[in-house]
Order: structure tokens, then C-alpha cells, then sequence
């Protein structure tokens, strides 16, 4: 009993000395936290991503010196893609630094929609780069939301438009049958109702499919699509579901080239596990793939070069290795834009939220910033907090990623009314007042 | 020397019956609810340290109180009426469910009939209330089967419940009023005007509930109920000859905890989550419960207290620490070493004091008794 109490005497004394006096930071930094997932079921998808993140801000740092010299501080937080502990870490890092967060960045859908609410209150944007609420596009209900690049209802879209493209025309979707096999999480919901509002449109038959989490165990879910032979399926899967969702497709002899997954579902760790069964699958691409461009050569010579980098040499260039790149420059780009308004200094949530919403990127700029062919230009404003909506088809040969299409642009005008619909009623409900887009500046 | 109660005399029945008989004890429970009700709650509205931010409030103390009171009503059947339960986490989700629909308004249309059953939008508090209720009715229904099947097999039951409400809640969309990703919003707290926001608001709301309930609870298992409740657990067959009804004794506790835990579910989704999907009722939250109480003490209010406390807040502590320190180690590590160390800490627990942590405070207070002599 003595030497237990006085073990718990000394982790008292030492938490008490150690949590709550953090050193005292240099004041010209920028705090950005990073939830990350190394650990769990999803850790595949989640590490490659995150050292992108880490690398970038890195090469940030090492090469510019920071953003206008202001430094860019970091932490990266393990939430093993559950919401609980996404939360947790959100409240554990939000408030450090000199400044508290620039931004979040929760890389899970059921985080997002946890912390939409949260992050409105503490003035904390959250960046939800080709995930997150396809609602939170409307920027007047949803002042800090801001799911860049493409939604997932720009997603479903696009999915479709390819499609109707292989098929030889949109009139030639009429009758057919095109099944959603989902991850059963706000994740795999969200395409659900603009898919059903595309299967009307069109007139195809469309069977949403959902999977439990963590996806290991789709036996039942292939044997209905044995029997019900769609035309296409969707896979709107993350981590071990995808190579999964490959495997047991080849089981049931369903073509792999008849399977086209969401950008959170066309990365190498979703095709490499199915060996040769993946060869012929297909994906969307938010706009970027795989591949190495000019940032990547900074990348070697800043970081790699010094040994500081956070994954081997050679899995740079990886799908979401670049994700997790575009998605820290689009943060930086933000926080720089934001300077421009508010000085040269460390910035709160909020005045980088206004950085977000006046975000342009243009050619050049992307050109620049050593992104050119990743990117499409970007421009996010107070109604359109999405700021691109453009996605490419790629096909794993067996060895690696083939571009097959060229690019396709969401269809606003079937988005925009289920955007608006949804949105409304999330105002009603939290009893927000939509900002008026046209007295932002 | 300091905790010794000779010399405190009992001179009335209502003293001798007192919930806690030692003055000692109530000396440090009042100091505990002073600075819970006064003491926090004053120091976070001044960023005291060490409530600089809300970190301390909303990852730590919401969701420990909530939890604990979760865990309360889980030792309620387990502990106190000794049957497993793997459900819990299924009647925090009908708890949860029930009052959003409650606060959002029920409309069940009746085709056949020719009718439409439509409830009003209700208060926050009262759907709350009956969040619980509803937890409780449904914990009669799968209480039923204990009367024939015990131990074990219980269990097995309780979790086809489990199982059930997993799936009732993600694939019936009008449980989450059709919200197209089925992830709810829980409703502005508003309590009659007040609207509760900030986090400590937030902390004295589920603080006023778990005081309430836990006092209600620990009067409950001191009385006629719970002594039936125990009986049962010790030996039913005994109990049954000595006039306690089964199937009373049995319902009850059923209907007890799972009210308690449906009120937690409810708290859980409205105060701390704002917005929740059915992952987080999941059966990892059953199972966390039954730990919490496995570890705090079976049968022991207090228990369920210091268990709710060591599984939520030990991982977190050691997931913080090493960042904390300024130890060059990846979150990858820090992670796998979490779980390293908090496996082996209840290990060594188990193998110490299988009884839980109740039992080491009770044993602690022999000793103090004795002390400055303990044998």
C-alpha cells in the first residue's frame, strides 16, 4: 500500500509540474493542430496522409522560414478515427500556441460533424479537404465549415457523369442498376441523397449497400450483389474496407473494372492487399493523384535530404501522401492570405477563417507554389466554401495508378438545391441566422 | 487519529440511520460537493489554472460525470442485483434517441388507421426525464428473460438488446427524423428560459443530475429495494424462500439502471456530444461500463465514481503525458504504449484487489482506524 501511495504521489507531482506548464513558446508562431490516425483499423489510409501534413509544414519552415517568417508550430494528435477521442484531442489543442489553432483539420467525417457546432463556437475554422458535411458548402449557415475541393455530393456526381461517359451517354443510364457499397458512418451516408436525386434524374436503379464498420466482413454484401449483378457499383470505403471490398469482389467474379471508388477509396494501400485481383479497378481523384511534381523536389532537398523526413524516400508521391501535401498548402495559403488583412503575426481562428473565405489560388499561384498539375485553380467565397469542384477517373493497372478521363466539373444545378434544402433545415434547427453573402468582404 | 468516530454517540433512530455515520465522512463529502458546485465552477470562469482553457471541463469532467452516472446505474443491475449486463450502451442509445425525438417532435403515422399519432416538441428537461423512462420500460422488456436465464447466458441475452438497438438506430431513418448522413443534432438546452452554452454551464447541469440521481440511487440500495436487490444477487433461491419476489426485485433493478443509464445516454448525446451517430453507443461503450464498475467495485456508488474516473481519464492522462514531458516519441508509440501500460495497470489491479477500488478505500479506512496501529 506505502509504495503504491507513494507512486501516486510522485505522477501527481509530476503531472502537476508537467501538463499544465507548457514552456513558454516564442511568440511569433502559428499553432496548427493535426488529427491524426497511426493506430487502428484505419491507419493505412491515416499515415501516409499525415506525413504529408507534417512534411509540408516542415518544408514551410525549413525553406521560407515560415509564412512571412511567422514559424509554424505543430502537434499531431491520435484519434484512431474514433469520434471520442477526435473530440478530445480538438479540446486538447485547440487553445495552443500563442494564438490558439489556425485551423482543424480532423481527416473523418463523423469528427466533422462532432465538431461542427464546436468549432463555430470557438471561432476555429474546420477544413474538411474532400470529406466532411456537403451541406457545409453553404458558407452562410456554416461560417466555419469548409469542405474544400469537392464535396461528396460533387463526388457522387461526378461518379455518375463517368458512368453515363463509359456507357456512351447520360441517356444511356436509364434502367440500369448502380449499387453504393458504403462504409456505415456519416462517411458512407453522405453521397446517399444526391445519388437518389441522380437516380431519379436518369432514371437508373440505385441500392445503397451499407457496410459495419470496420469493413472486414462483407461476405453478405457480395452475395446481394452476386445475385442482383448491378451494372456499377460504387465504393464509398475507407482503410481496410476498400482492398476488402476488391478481394471479395473478385471472389463473387463481379469485373473490377465495373468498381469505381470514392478519392478516399483509390489510394495504394486500398489496391496493393488485393494483389492481382485489383488490376482494373477504378477511382475518382480529388483533381490530384499519384505522382511526383516541382514541391516534391523541394521536399527532397529540404527535408529529405536533412533526414528529417517522415516516411521513406520513396513513398513520397504516394495518392495520400499528396493529399495530405495539398491539404496542409491549402492551410498555409489561408493563414498567408489572412496576413495580408491582419499583419505579419501569429493570427486567431478567426481572422484565418476570413483567409479562407477570400482564398484564390490561381494558375500561376499554384505554379508557384510547386503544385502545377495537382491542382485546378481555387476560389472560395462566403457562398461557395467548397472552391473547386473538379475530379478525374484513374484505373490501377496492377502496378500503379493510370489517369483514364478527362476532368469532369460537379453539376451545380442539381447540388445547389439539395445544398440550399439541407442546409436550411440545419439552420432552423440550431437556430442560426445565415450570414448575407453579399455584405461579406 | 483524524478518522476515528469514538465519541460520536447516535441518540436518535434518524442518526443511526444516516447515510453516512460518520462525521468524518460527511466533513469530506461536503468539501467534495462545495468544491464540484462552487469551487470549479468559479475557478473555470476566471481561467484559473488549472482551468486555463476548457480542456479540463469538456474532455475531462463532462464526460466523466456523465459516464460515472452510467456507470451507476450500471452497478445498479450488476452489482447490486448481480446480473451481467452487455447492454448498456444500447440503453444509453434508447436514452439518447428517445429524448431527441421527444424534443424534436413525434409524428408516427398510422396509414391503416386513418390517423397520425403526433406529439408536440417537448421541453428539454421533460424529454430528458422520459429519454429515461423510455430506457427504463425497454430494460423491463429485456429484463424478462433473467427471470429463467442467469449469469452467463444473461449476458448473452442483454446483448442481442445491444445488438438490436445498434441496428434499429442506424438503418430506421425515422428514429433520426431522416437526416441523410444519420448523424443527429441534439436541440438547443434551453431549461425554461435558461439556455445552457458555455461549458460550465454545461458541467453544473450534469453535475445537478448526478447528484441527484447518485443520492436517489445510494438511498435506493440502502432500503427495502435494494436489500431485495442483493438478496437476489447473493442467492436467489434463498431469497425466494425468505418472500422476496423474483420478478419484482429483478424488474426493478432492471428498470432502475436502465432509467439511470437512458438519462446518461441523453446527457451524453445532448450536453457532451451536440451531435452523435449510433457508433457512439456502441457495444465498446458497454463493455467500458461494465469495466468501469468491475473496477470501481461491484456494489458500490462510490465505485462507480472512481471507475468511471480510471477508464476515461487514465488512458488520456497517459496519451498526454509523454508530449507533456517533452518526449521525442511519435503518437504512434505514445499510442501502443497507452495501451501497454493502462492493460497492465488493470491487471495488477485485478491480481491486488479483485474486489476494485472500493474495496482498497474501505480497507484503506480500517487501517486509518487503527492507525497509527494498523494490523
Amino acid at each position: 500500500m506505502a509504495g503504491i501511495a507513494r507512486n501516486v504521489l510522485i505522477l501527481a507531482a509530476a503531472l502537476s509540474g508537467a501538463a499544465f506548464s507548457a514552456p513558454a513558446a516564442a511568440q511569433n508562431e502559428q499553432f496548427v493542430p493535426i488529427l491524426s490516425y497511426r493506430t487502428g483499423p484505419y491507419a493505412v489510409n491515416g499515415a501516409p496522409y499525415a506525413n504529408g501534413v507534417v512534411d509540408y509544414y516542415n518544408l514551410i519552415n525549413e525553406r521560407d522560414g515560415g509564412i512571412n517568417g511567422v514559424k509554424i508550430l505543430f502537434e499531431e494528435c491520435e484519434t484512431a478515427y474514433a469520434t471520442d477521442k477526435g473530440v478530445e484531442c480538438y479540446e486538447r489543442l485547440k487553445s495552443k500556441g500563442p494564438t490558439g489553432a489556425a485551423f482543424i483539420n480532423p481527416l473523418s467525417t463523423g469528427i466533422t460533424f462532432a465538431l461542427t457546432e464546436k468549432t463555430a463556437t470557438d471561432k476555429i475554422p474546420i477544413i474538411t479537404m474532400g470529406y466532411g458535411r456537403a451541406d457545409s458548402k453553404n458558407g452562410a449557415v456554416f461560417a466555419y465549415n469548409f469542405p474544400l475541393l469537392g464535396t461528396y455530393w460533387s463526388a457522387a456526381d461526378i461518379a455518375i457523369q463517368h458512368i453515363a461517359k463509359e456507357l456512351g451517354g447520360f441517356d444511356k443510364l436509364k434502367g440500369r442498376k448502380i449499387s453504393l457499397l458504403y462504409h456505415d458512418s456519416p462517411y458512407g451516408k453522405e453521397p446517399i441523397p444526391m445519388l437518389q436525386v441522380l437516380a431519379q434524374k436518369y432514371g437508373f436503379e440505385f441500392t445503397p449497400i451499407p457496410v459495419t464498420h470496420p469493413g472486414v466482413e462483407q461476405k453478405s454484401q457480395w452475395l446481394a450483389i452476386r445475385q442482383q449483378r448491378p451494372d456499377y457499383v460504387l465504393v464509398w470505403g475507407w482503410g481496410v474496407m476498400n482492398s476488402t471490398a476488391i478481394k471479395e469482389a473478385a471472389a463473387v467474379a463481379y469485373p473490377r473494372d465495373k468498381l469505381v471508388g470514392v478519392w478516399w477509396s483509390g489510394a495504394e494501400p486500398d489496391v496493393t492487399p488485393a494483389g492481382d485481383q485489383a488490376a482494373g479497378y477504378k477511382s475518382l481523384m480529388l483533381q490530384h493523384g499519384a505522382g511526383k511534381f516541382p514541391v516534391h523536389a523541394d521536399l527532397e532537398k529540404y527535408i529529405y535530404a536533412k533526414g528529417k523526413g517522415s516516411t521513406e524516400p520513396g513513398k513520397i508521391g504516394e495518392v495520400l501522401y499528396n493529399r495530405g501535401l495539398a491539404n496542409a498548402m491549402l492551410g498555409v495559403e489561408a493563414i498567408r492570405k489572412a496576413q495580408e488583412k491582419f499583419g505579419k503575426k501569429p493570427l486567431t481562428g478567426e481572422q484565418v477563417r476570413w483567409g479562407l473565405e477570400n482564398l484564390i489560388l490561381t494558375d500561376a499561384r499554384i505554379k508557384e507554389l510547386g503544385f502545377e498539375g495537382m491542382l485546378k485553380p481555387v476560389s472560395i467565397s462566403c457562398s461557395d466554401h467548397e472552391g473547386a469542384r473538379y475530379g478525374r477517373v484513374q484505373q490501377w493497372d496492377g502496378k500503379g495508378w493510370k489517369i483514364i478521363s478527362d476532368w469532369y466539373t460537379a453539376d451545380e444545378s442539381l447540388i445547389e438545391p439539395l445544398v440550399a434544402d439541407v442546409s436550411a433545415k440545419y439552420a432552423a434547427e440550431k437556430k442560426i441566422k445565415p450570414r448575407d453573402c453579399a455584405k461579406e468582404t | 487519529m483524524l478518522y476515528r468516530e469514538a465519541g460520536q454517540f447516535k441518540t436518535t433512530y434518524a442518526e443511526d440511520m444516516a447515510i453516512f455515520p460518520i462525521r468524518q465522512d460527511r466533513i469530506a463529502l461536503a468539501i467534495l460537493v462545495g468544491i464540484a458546485f462552487i469551487g470549479v465552477p468559479l475557478l473555470a470562469t476566471f481561467h484559473v489554472w488549472p482551468f486555463g482553457s476548457d480542456y479540463l471541463l469538456w474532455a475531462i469532467l463532462l464526460p466523466f460525470l456523465i459516464l460515472a452516472l452510467a456507470a451507476i446505474g450500471t452497478n445498479i443491475l450488476v452489482g447490486y442485483c448481480g446480473q451481467i449486463s452487455l447492454g448498456s450502451g444500447a440503453f444509453m442509445a434508447i436514452g439518447a434517441y428517445s429524448a431527441y425525438k421527444l424534443a424534436t417532435g413525434v409524428h408516427i403515422p398510422l396509414a391503416s388507421l386513418g390517423f397520425a399519432i403526433a406529439i408536440p416538441p417537448l421541453p428539454v428537461l421533460a424529454s430528458i426525464l422520459l429519454g429515461g423512462l423510455m430506457s427504463a420500460g425497454v430494460g423491463i422488456l429485456f429484463g424478462i428473460p433473467s427471470l429463467r436465464i442467469k449469469g452467463l447466458y444473461l449476458a448473452v441475452a442483454t446483448l442481442a438488446a445491444q445488438f438490436f438497438f445498434d441496428w434499429a438506430f442506424l438503418r430506421l431513418p425515422w428514429f433520426t427524423n431522416y437526416a441523410p448522413s444519420g448523424s443527429v443534432n441534439a436541440p438547443e438546452l434551453d431549461f425554461f428560459g435558461v439556455v445552457v452554452r458555455t461549458p460550465v454551464e454545461r458541467y453544473l447541469l450534469c453535475l445537478l443530475f448526478v447528484t441527484v440521481l447518485a443520492v436517489l440511487a445510494k438511498n435506493l440500495v440502502r432500503g427495502n429495494l435494494g436489500r431485495q436487490w442483493m438478496a437476489i444477487r447473493d442467492m436467489d433461491i434463498a431469497a425466494e424462500l425468505i418472500g422476496i419476489r423474483p420478478l419484482y426485485a429483478k424488474l426493478t433493478a432492471f428498470a432502475v439502471s436502465s432509467f439511470i443509464i437512458g438519462v446518461a445516454g441523453a446527457l451524453w448525446g445532448f450536453v457532451y456530444l451536440g451531435s452523435w451517430e449510433p457508433l457512439a453507443f456502441s457495444i465498446e461503450r458497454s463493455l467500458d461500463l461494465l469495466f468501469m464498475v468491475i473496477i470501481g467495485g461491484l456494489g458500490s456508488i462510490m465505485g462507480s465514481f472512481i471507475g468511471a474516473a480510471f477508464i476515461l481519464i487514465v488512458p488520456i492522462l497517459l496519451n498526454v503525458l509523454p508530449t507533456e514531458l517533452g518526449l521525442p516519441l511519435s503518437t504512434q508509440t505514445i499510442t501502443h504504449l497507452q495501451f501497454i501500460i493502462f492493460g497492465s495497470l488493470i491487471c495488477y489491479l485485478l491480481i491486488k484487489e479483485p474486489h476494485g477500488f472500493a474495496r482498497l478505500i474501505s480497507i484503506g479506512k480500517e487501517k486509518l482506524r487503527l492507525w497509527p496501529f494498523p494490523y
